[in-house]
């Protein structure tokens, strides 16, 4: 008996590592020559790994999710007679990477040949062959070559003025003085300046949230029209009698408090996703995160407990921690721990936005402007207050027929907001 | 096992490697070289720097010899020269010492580490090296392959015994009575007319109808005229077979004839190849270019984040296109935009005469479509040549017929190789007949040659 060890093949892309996916054996199993052993993923295919021989598995490169080197030991195999691993291996290699040229789109990473080079194998002495003086290729000193590459600028586009069509640094100076014109005068002048901007603070942190949620959670959004004509009603009547140490009610504790309503009928969507550990965190407690412009970017703060909170005191609370995030005195404590989102874009309008869930959460409700839309009451239009919710869920633990109930339970609630206040 | 990273990591510190490493440490890269040999590899150990030190003291001791035994126009007379050739070797090695410890420094002063040992891919971003002190294991986030090339061996005349390459010709601790050069290209021409002018009795066997077959007719004319003139026997359209059954002879296969040669040493330079093995490359499985690694003009492999330079890549394999690749690289590792957009690659012949190629040849311009004025301008006509004994050669000028612009310019003379500087610079600016021919060149200089070889081409030149 004698080892063989099949090394993970290049799979065509020119990349240094790919990602274990699947293993298709386990350490002890015999496999037959041919036998799929394992399967990595690249940024564009999944590839599977075939067996060069019949044999037993020794030993597996690691567990599904590790990235793997190229080049590296992927499984040893106790095969019959004497082994010769190097040519097992290169054979496999060749077999797999052609497989994969087929799968991927390769055009990108297929390098080119500098036209210097020639492509025939030829005694060392020195070829005087490597002037590219073509109809392609610029005239130009080299340094005005290397300040056009850095200023990422193809001198093709440029009619040198010097001796033979040289390009002088005054032709380039004018060129970018113009702003990458091109030589034909237009109106319309093709803008290729790239201007860097470092993301720091602030939008670095909501930049790397946002990635982080939409890359991790499988969002599914949910838009549904909500006629609020009574809900707007309600509101002014309550606005205009209101006592003067009281908020000025929005339509925001009104949907808060639609929203305690429906999670109490459905309380798995009041949670955090732990995708790691595998295990939905339902909170008991509601803690609806307010998304809230601010001059530096987007914060959210959490207005704690909204299942012991009246429309008051929700309003209040909203108040209360939108100026807090505005003048950036917002406490720690006050910009986390929600369980549930609200985002809202408010007079900005758009019919329908689709909400980033706010990681680990695993629901947001988007609110959209509210504007007078004609709707068809059976017999004839008649004007009426309308406005879009836009939702998403986390698809992986939330269905949408769950996320759609969610939904058309605000509405309800929103459409008749007598019945947020019935109790029972 | 003992384990490095750093970003960059350099498999060679020859001319292309050790460039690398270099400005890779000046542009704060965190950089490992690694290097079986001494730094600076073929060109520096066992190629450029050796042999022009071998062939300086054998144009010294020719001179002096020829003053000896009265062929001497200026005068001078001198009893007979001797050679310690023992001492011509200590004082080569030292020069190449000197620059080996000046490599080893520039590399500490960029920053650049340096680990010596045999090199030898596990996978693609992981190296071993087999050091003195054990096994070495470097993780590298970019790899830089810059192994270079190895002469080529002939089938039935295997490197061993009397039969050697240029490496071992370096090495020679005494003059050779009897050499036959197999290959008249210019490295078997280089060391055969220093071994000659050192007294070694020199035949060259070319299989081609003439000697230097890469270059043109003209250029190698004066150079073959030169080999005659220094007692150098050259057989061309010769082709060497095999040793003779005692192993003292070479036997020879003309078009009509079977011959031999007696040999004390048989030197065997047919070309280099790219050494690609012993090195665990074929795990890797990169894209070829004929024996190549296929790069393109970023230096880039058909793998992500690894990248070729210097003769692994191609011809020509210069050391000065290994280091301007090498100096690229890390450009483009630093984050720098660079690509190749060189207009010429120059090469020089250290023949004597020299021969100097920049650009396109005349031929290769026609090839090319290109409409082009060719001319030329001989030594016989230039002062300073006059002065230095040395009248044989000329300078040539391939220009575009339509607006002038310099295509190619090539030269064969003693002593022009420092003119390919000026040559190339001419090439790389755009230059044109014109530009030429309004700069003023100082005389007496044999790089006025130049200058009038463009003033012929515009139709006026004035010392012929």
């Amino acid at each position: 008996m004698a080892e063989r060890v099949v090394k993970l093949p290049d799979v065509g892309e020119g990349i240094a590592e790919a990602e274990l996916v699947e293993w298709h054996v386990k350490v002890g199993d015999a496999v037959r020559e041919d036998a799929v052993l394992g399967a990595v993923m690249t940024d564009k295919a999944t590839v599977e790994i075939p067996s060069p021989a019949k044999g037993r598995v020794l030993w597996l490169a690691g567990n599904v999710g590790d990235l793997l080197a190229i080049g590296s030991d992927f499984v040893r195999l106790e095969v019959d007679g004497t082994s010769e691993p190097a040519t097992e291996a290169a054979k496999l290699e060749s077999s797999a990477a052609s497989a994969s040229a087929k799968k991927s789109d390769h055009d990108a990473s297929t390098p080119r040949v500098p036209a210097s080079e020639p492509s025939h194998v030829s005694r060392s002495q020195p070829s005087a062959a490597s002037l590219q003086h073509t109809g392609q290729r610029s005239l130009a000193a080299p340094a005005v070559r290397l300040r056009a590459r850095e200023a990422g600028l193809d001198l093709r586009q440029l009619r040198g003025t010097g001796p033979a069509g040289r390009i002088t640094h005054d032709d380039l100076d004018a060129h970018l003085a113009r702003g990458h014109t091109g030589t034909t005068a237009t109106p319309y002048q093709a803008q290729t300046a790239v201007t860097d901007i470092k993301i720091v603070g602030l939008r670095r942190k909501i930049a790397e949230k946002m990635a982080l949620a939409s890359s991790r959670i499988p969002h599914i959004t949910y838009v549904e029209e909500v006629d609020v004509t009574t809900l707007e009603d309600l509101r002014a009547k309550v606005n205009g009698q209101k006592q003067p140490d009281k908020p000025k009610l929005t339509l925001l504790p009104f949907l808060m408090r639609a929203m305690v309503r429906a999670i109490a009928e459905q309380p798995h969507l009041n949670a955090h996703f732990d995708d790691e550990a595998g295990i939905v965190h339902q909170h008991a407690g509601i803690h609806i995160g307010i998304a809230t412009q601010t001059p530096t970017g987007l914060v959210v703060p959490v207005v704690r407990h909204a299942e012991a909170r009246d429309l008051w005191s929700c309003a209040a609370e909203v108040a209360r921690l939108a100026e807090a995030a505005r003048n950036a005195s917002a406490t720690r404590d006050e910009l986390t721990g929600s369980t549930i989102t609200i985002t809202s874009l408010g007079a900005l309008g758009g019919l329908a936005t689709t909400p980033i869930i706010n990681h680990p959460e695993v629901a947001i409700v988007g609110v959209n402007r509210v504007a007078i839309r004609p709707h068809w009451d059976g017999t004839a239009f008649v004007p009426r207050q309308m406005m879009n919710l836009s939702s998403s869920f986390d698809h992986r633990v939330i269905d949408g027929f769950d996320a759609a109930q969610f939904v058309q339970r605000i509405k309800l609630l929103l459409e008749t907001p007598a019945m947020i206040f019935i109790e029972g | 096992m003992n384990e490095l990273s750093c970003k960059l990591l350099i498999i060679g510190a020859g001319p292309g490697g050790y460039t690398c490493a270099i400005r890779a440490g000046q542009l704060g890269i965190d950089t490992i070289v690694v290097e079986a040999e001494k730094p600076g590899g073929t060109c520096l150990n066992v190629g450029c720097i050796p042999s022009k030190a071998l062939i300086h003291a054998a144009g010294e001791y020719e001179a002096i010899a020829r003053a000896a035994v009265g062929r001497n126009a200026l005068g001078i007379s001198t009893a007979t020269p001797l050679l310690d050739f023992a001492k011509t070797v200590a004082w080569k090695d030292n020069i190449v010492r000197r620059l080996n410890s000046g490599v080893a420094g520039l590399l500490k002063r960029a920053g650049a580490r340096h680990v010596t040992g045999r090199a030898s891919f596990r996978d693609g971003k992981t190296i071993e090296v087999e050091t003195q002190s054990g096994r070495q294991v470097i993780h590298a986030e970019m790899v830089v392959i810059a192994t270079g090339s190895e002469p080529i061996a002939l089938p039935l005349l295997p490197f061993g015994g009397r039969v050697i390459s240029s490496t071992e010709a370096l090495a020679l601790t005494e003059i050779p009575a009897k050499l036959v050069v197999v290959g008249g290209g210019y490295i078997g021409l280089e060391l055969g007319t220093a071994f000659a002018k050192m007294g070694a009795a020199v035949t060259v066997v070319e299989a081609a109808p003439r000697i230097l077959p890469q270059y043109d007719g003209d250029l190698s004319e004066p150079v073959a005229r030169r080999l005659t003139t220094l007692g150098i026997t050259v057989l061309t359209g010769a082709k060497a077979t095999a040793l003779v059954a005692d192993g003292s002879a070479l036997a020879l296969a003309s078009s009509d004839e079977q011959t031999s040669l007696e040999a004390d040493k048989i030197l065997v330079t047919v070309g280099r190849r790219p050494v690609m093995s012993g090195f665990g490359l074929e795990t890797l499985d990169l894209d070829r270019n004929g024996p190549f690694i296929r790069i393109d003009d970023r230096c880039r492999t058909s793998m992500r984040g690894v990248f070729a330079i210097g003769d692994i890549t191609g011809e020509p394999m210069l050391a000065h296109r290994a280091m301007a690749q090498g100096e690229m690289v890390a450009e483009i590792v630093a984050g720098l935009r660079r690509a190749w957009d060189r207009v010429s690659i120059p090469a020089i012949c250290f023949t004597d005469p020299e021969i100097v190629t920049v650009g396109l040849s005349p031929s290769e311009a026609s090839e090319k479509g290109f409409d082009v004025k060719t001319d030329l301008f001989p030594f016989k006509a230039n002062g300073r040549a006059l002065t230095l004994e040395r009248d044989d050669g000329f300078i040539r000028t391939v220009a575009r017929a339509d607006n002038h612009l310099l295509l190619g310019i090539q030269g064969v003379g003693a002593g022009i190789a420092e003119l390919s500087a000026t040559f190339s610079l001419a090439l790389e600016m755009g230059a044109r007949l014109e530009d030429v021919a309004m700069t003023i060149h100082a005389h007496p200089t044999q790089s006025e040659a130049f200058h009038e070889t463009a003033l012929k081409s515009l139709g006026h030149a004035i010392h012929i």
